[in-house]
């Protein structure tokens, strides 16, 4: 139970983190490494593609909360994309939608990047 | 179900509470609000009751009547009752990039009530009720 991994590609200079599985306190550590590894090689750009999230809870929330303000404050973001309705609501719920772009497919968060 | 307190159990809980309110014939989007928030409470008890030592357990018990799924959560931890607590003004929170806790206030949203009881020397319980008719 409680799976989770992410992947990492590269999108020209958008840096795109899929996730996969179950995110909790117990995994919400896993990408927090992964948004870190972005940052410690100065890659600001990040959209992250939620198509194959089953699950979030707050602590998964957390992670884009702890790190928002550093991207915003190196030219970069974090975009969201490609939710499912269970985990979309979850963010509406909170009212994240107030602070965060999030897109119906990973394609258009990257281009918002290129625009 | 009696588990160790260590957030590697939540998937196992999680999927305890789904088995039980999924043999209730229960709405899947019902379903999934009782989910998160048993998760959302298991995860404060492992962090704050407990402050994640792993040598200590809960216990999570699942009450079914044709009106109501209730889910109660018993620790021997430090106690913390949520009735003190205000929800956070959500706007404020994300203009101040807050971190944390939302666990509680989650739990608000998705359940009918939230209950803490001190049980005088036996624990902490919180029970979590949803209205299934």
């Amino acid at each position: 139970m409680a799976e989770f991994s992410t992947k990492h590609r590269e999108n020209g200079e958008v840096n795109i983190i899929e996730l996969n599985g179950y995110l909790d306190a117990h995994t919400a550590q896993h990408l927090e490494h992964a948004i870190s590894d972005l940052i410690t090689k100065n890659k600001y750009k990040v959209v992250v593609n939620f198509e194959q999230l089953k699950y979030i809870s707050s602590a998964g929330l957390g992670v884009f909360m702890a790190f928002i303000e550093t991207m915003r404050t190196n030219s970069g973001d974090i975009k969201l994309a490609a939710m499912q309705p269970s985990v979309y609501n979850i963010f509406d719920l909170l009212g994240f939608p107030l602070l965060y772009e999030i897109f119906p497919t990973e394609t258009e968060a990257v281009s918002k990047f290129n625009q | 179900m009696k588990v160790k307190s260590s957030t590697e159990n939540l998937g196992v809980i999680r999927q305890f509470v789904e088995e039980k309110a999924s043999q209730s014939g229960i709405d899947k989007s019902i379903i999934d609000k009782i989910v998160l928030a048993v998760d959302e409470a298991c995860t404060n008890i492992i962090k704050h009751a407990y402050n994640y030592d792993a040598s200590t357990e809960f216990v999570i018990r699942v009450l079914i009547s044709k009106e109501e799924f209730k889910v109660l959560l018993i620790d021997h931890g430090k106690s913390f009752d949520p009735s003190q607590v205000a929800d956070p003004d959500m706007p404020t929170y994300l203009k101040q990039r807050r971190v944390g806790g939302l666990g509680l206030h989650l739990m608000r949203h998705l359940m009918d009530t939230v209950e803490y009881h001190n049980l005088e020397g036996n624990g902490n319980q919180l029970i979590l009720t949803k209205k299934i008719a």
